[in-house]
């Protein structure tokens, strides 16, 4: 007589968070079933390069697989997605009609690219979204056969480096954003600006406060030009949708758990909360798609969409799994992420959202080489390197511990501190439920 | 202004004991059991004000802090000639020249970094990795030219003469006139020493001395110029480059002497420690001789376990909070990093040799904006000498040990180190 298999931990999501949460769970011990659902049919890859060495053409769609650090013993389902949960019977629905039995469950499930507004227009050839490798595939495959001209739909940082890529390849690039600057939401005008410098001097007809109302096509779907709001037209061959992204959590519907497309929330411990509020001590989260009250932010609920996190989080993640439930630690995390676009490499910490000033503590923004803090009510929330990454672990550590604003006074290479404003765009009205439902 | 706070330091007091028992010549052998008891507490206060740091933890902050200064100097003072036009207008202007244009090591962004940055220039992978054969062919003269001994005299013989003719032939100073300037690097290289640093005769040597090499780097720049040649020199001398500024005549001295002077002494005392080192772990040296491909992992961890500078000073240019202490503004900070790379709270059983260690990132070569510039080159000429000893001296022991040391406590090294043998192969 044989007994069923006791079930054992499943993670859905098999990007960076999911492995790394898997990684973690056989370092600190545990032997049982171990099952990843992924939806894409590639083992995990890693995706910063997608937007900068891949496009680039320097590294192959392929060889951005990430490392396996840890033996996995794991049973992997790649290319199906999960499609639903059913908390009840502590099971996981899958695209191909299976379900898995879990006894904890992690979801990593991370987020994908916000789409055109319109499925029929971002169906047409030539446009494209980055987020995964077969975008990256594809649009590189695209990039190389030399196209004229290229629209980017956002100024964000895959927008930027969308564009810096293109750029280094002799394309013409159109840059359309709402904002005044490039990476307004992120690091604000003021910031913003130089970037916009380094658009400007690297050749990019940048549109800032511009919108693009309509992707045109031909009568072959092929994208042919984009009509921006007061009637101005675009000629392009390709268009870069680069809108940010939309959180994974549509198959989740009808789960009973406290999801939308900003995240599905946790508690401090990254255990996912239902719907009444109370955390399933089966259930965590990690990564993109987490959104948990951080103790750097005074208990603000928030999800952060950087590979550092997809990482800590989902080993913190782990560690709280296999903990009984009075054991379970609190997840505290600093925001960091970094970019390299038009040859400068740019690094973050923090949250900058909500700040009221700004100062260049390092450097100078007219040699491009720089640090900015970020000051909110007189604490220190965020900083910003421009090539002046050295500097960033010392004002990390004034950040995480609240220090005021400016945090760092008589050091080197510091000008004399001139306080601005920051310059963030008002705060864009959250995407209602409208995306679960596409999802 | 970098230099406002540059008064006379006061004498060292006699109450700071364990730091100036570090310093104290007798304890040069085997420092180690002190360092451990400095990291009983990672940042003290010295009677002068100065402030001694020893854990790895506080000294990585240290080096990742934008208010520590590297221009800690006091400034440049010639002494009295006697003769009026020289002590009130000459020497006053030459002074104030020599303070402003220090080598980069004691310079602070932004100055540093375009320093830096044209030194990287020249410094280039494929000019280090182009000395590899050349370092081999050095290596194998000085080890023939001991045919025939029962003894080495690793210092005279190997460790000195080898970085000496690399440095030398990189940067196109002519190998013979090493005799005038062996003594000016040895007496310049003391500016790192914080005993030397208080001694008014050491400084006025040390002026006397950078005044004769920057006459001879002087005269060499012009030669570069006149006759630019494929070195290190004639690169920085001729820079080229429209995008870049180019170094000013008095920076390019300093920077030339730097390059000099840092060749010969850190390397010299990298080599002979490693061969002491293995040496006293015949086990290692034994497993170096069968697979050279040991030598990285070995050469790190020589770097960790017996660093050729023990310890670098900085200033507060702010009040700084670290490990539970605030060292306050314009305070002189000692970073003592040969006691970080032997924290327990970093390396498990720090005081044991062992190359086959997982996680060694050590201090050897420094960390941060001041990573040693020639670290690469450093790698490749310790790696060629010890692989080279270990295979072609015949049974190597020590004569002497412990073997006696030079006097630095910064940059520490044996004065020489008699290897017995019982032959060449």
């Amino acid at each position: 007589m044989s007994a069923l298999p006791e079930p054992g931990i499943v993670i859905v999501g098999a990007s960076l968070a999911g492995l790394r949460g898997a990684e973690a769970l056989r370092l600190r011990g545990y032997t049982g079933p171990l099952d990843i659902v992924g939806d894409e049919p590639h083992p995990p890859y890693d995706r910063p390069p997608l937007s900068k060495h891949v496009l680039a053409g320097e590294l192959a769609p392929d060889a951005t697989a990430l490392p396996n650090l840890v033996p996995l013993r794991a049973n992997w389902h790649l290319g199906v997605a999960a499609t639903g949960l059913d908390r009840e019977a502590r099971t996981l629905r899958l695209a191909d009609g299976r379900a898995l039995a879990y006894r904890r469950l992690l979801i990593a499930t991370g987020a994908q690219a916000r789409p055109w507004p319109g499925p029929e227009r971002a169906a047409l050839s030539g446009v494209f979204t980055l987020r995964g490798r077969d975008d990256a595939a594809a649009l590189r495959a695209v990039l190389a056969k030399g196209p004229r001209h290229v629209l980017i739909v956002g100024g964000g940082l895959i927008g930027c480096e969308a564009a810096s890529c293109c750029r280094d390849l002799g394309i013409d690039v159109t840059l359309v954003d709402p904002n005044p600057t490039p990476l307004a939401r992120s690091l604000g005008t003021f910031v913003g600006g130089v970037v916009a410098g380094l658009l400007e001097r690297s050749g990019v007809d940048f549109r800032p406060g511009a919108h693009v109302e309509l992707l045109e096509g031909d009568s072959f779907g092929g994208f042919r030009r984009a009509h921006l709001r007061g009637g101005e037209t675009i000629e392009a061959e390709v268009a870069i949708v680069a809108l940010g992204a939309v959180r994974s959590t549509g198959w989740l519907a009808g789960a009973g758990l406290m999801a939308d497309a900003g995240g599905l929330t946790c508690d401090g411990a990254c255990r996912a909360l239902a719907a009444d509020g109370t955390p399933c001590e089966d259930i965590y989260a990690a990564g993109d798609v987490a959104r948990w009250p951080n103790p750097i932010y005074s208990g603000r609920l928030i999800s952060v969409e950087h590979w550092g996190n997809a990482v800590e989080q989902a080993g913190h993640a782990a560690r709280n799994m296999l903990a009984a439930p009075d054991d379970q630690e609190p997840y505290a995390h600093l925001p960091a992420f970094w970019s390299s676009q038009f040859g400068i490499n740019i690094k973050a910490v923090g949250l900058s959202e909500g700040a009221d000033s700004v100062a260049i503590v390092q450097g100078s923004r007219a040699a491009r080489r720089f640090l900015a803090v970020y000051g909110r009510a007189g604490r220190s929330i965020a900083a910003v390197s421009f090539d002046e990454a050295r500097w960033l672990p010392a004002y990390a550590e004034q950040i995480r511990a609240g220090r005021p604003f400016p945090p760092i006074r008589d050091a080197t290479d510091q000008a004399r501190i001139e306080i601005h404003a920051p310059g963030f765009p008002p705060r864009r009205s959250e995407p209602a439920a409208r995306e679960i439902v596409d999802a | 202004m970098p230099d406002a706070l540059a008064a006379e330091p006061p004498p060292l007091s006699q109450d700071d004991t364990l730091f100036a028992r570090i310093l104290d010549p007798a304890n040069r052998a085997n420092p180690y059991p002190l360092l451990a008891r400095l990291r009983e507490k990672p940042v003290r206060r010295q009677q002068d004000g100065s402030y001694v740091v020893s854990t790895h933890a506080a000294i990585r902050s240290l080096l990742f802090d934008p208010r520590l200064s590297s221009e800690d100097l006091p400034p440049f003072r010639r002494p009295p000639t006697g003769n009026p036009l020289k002590d009130w207008l000459l020497n006053p202007i030459k002074d104030r020249i020599a303070t402003a244009h220090r080598p980069l090591i004691f310079r602070d962004p932004p100055d540093h970094d375009s320093l830096r940055h044209l030194v990287m220039e020249q410094f280039t992978v494929k000019r280090v990795r182009g000395t590899h054969d050349r370092v081999a062919a050095v290596v194998d003269t000085l080890i023939e030219r001991c045919r025939g001994r029962d003894r080495v005299c690793l210092v005279e013989d190997l460790s000195y003469p080898l970085p000496v003719a690399v440095i030398c032939e990189l940067l196109g100073v002519p190998e013979q006139d090493e005799s005038q300037f062996q003594s000016w690097a040895t007496q310049l290289s003391t500016a790192l020493e914080p005993d030397a640093r208080r001694d008014a005769d050491t400084r006025r040597a040390n002026v006397a001395s950078f005044d004769a090499i920057a006459d001879y780097m002087r005269a060499l720049i012009r030669e570069k110029r006149r006759k630019p040649a494929d070195d290190m020199l004639s690169g920085l001398a001729n820079h080229a480059d429209p995008t870049t500024r180019k170094m000013s005549d008095f920076d390019l001295v300093s920077t030339a002497i730097l390059l000099l002077v840092a060749g010969h002494e850190t390397t010299v005392n990298l080599i002979t420690n490693g061969m002491l080192t293995l040496l006293r772990h015949p086990h290692e040296l034994e497993r170096l001789r069968a697979d050279p491909e040991r030598a990285p992992r070995v050469i790190e961890e020589l770097l960790r376990y017996e660093p050729p500078v023990h310890f670098r000073t900085r200033k507060a240019l702010g009040d700084i909070a670290v490990a539970g202490e605030t060292i306050p503004k314009g305070a002189s900070v000692m970073l003592v990093l040969a006691a970080a790379s032997r924290d327990p709270e970093r390396f498990p059983n720090p005081d044991i040799f062992d190359p086959d260690r997982a996680d060694i990132q050590h201090f050897g070569f420094g960390a941060g904006l001041h990573y040693c510039v020639g670290a690469p080159l450093a790698r490749i000429e310790v790696e060629i000498a010890l692989v080279r000893l270990c295979q072609r001296l015949i049974r190597p022991r020590l004569a002497q040990d412990p073997p006696s040391y030079r006097p630095g406590a910064a940059l520490r090294g044996p004065a020489g180190l008699e290897i017995t043998i019982d032959g060449i192969v």
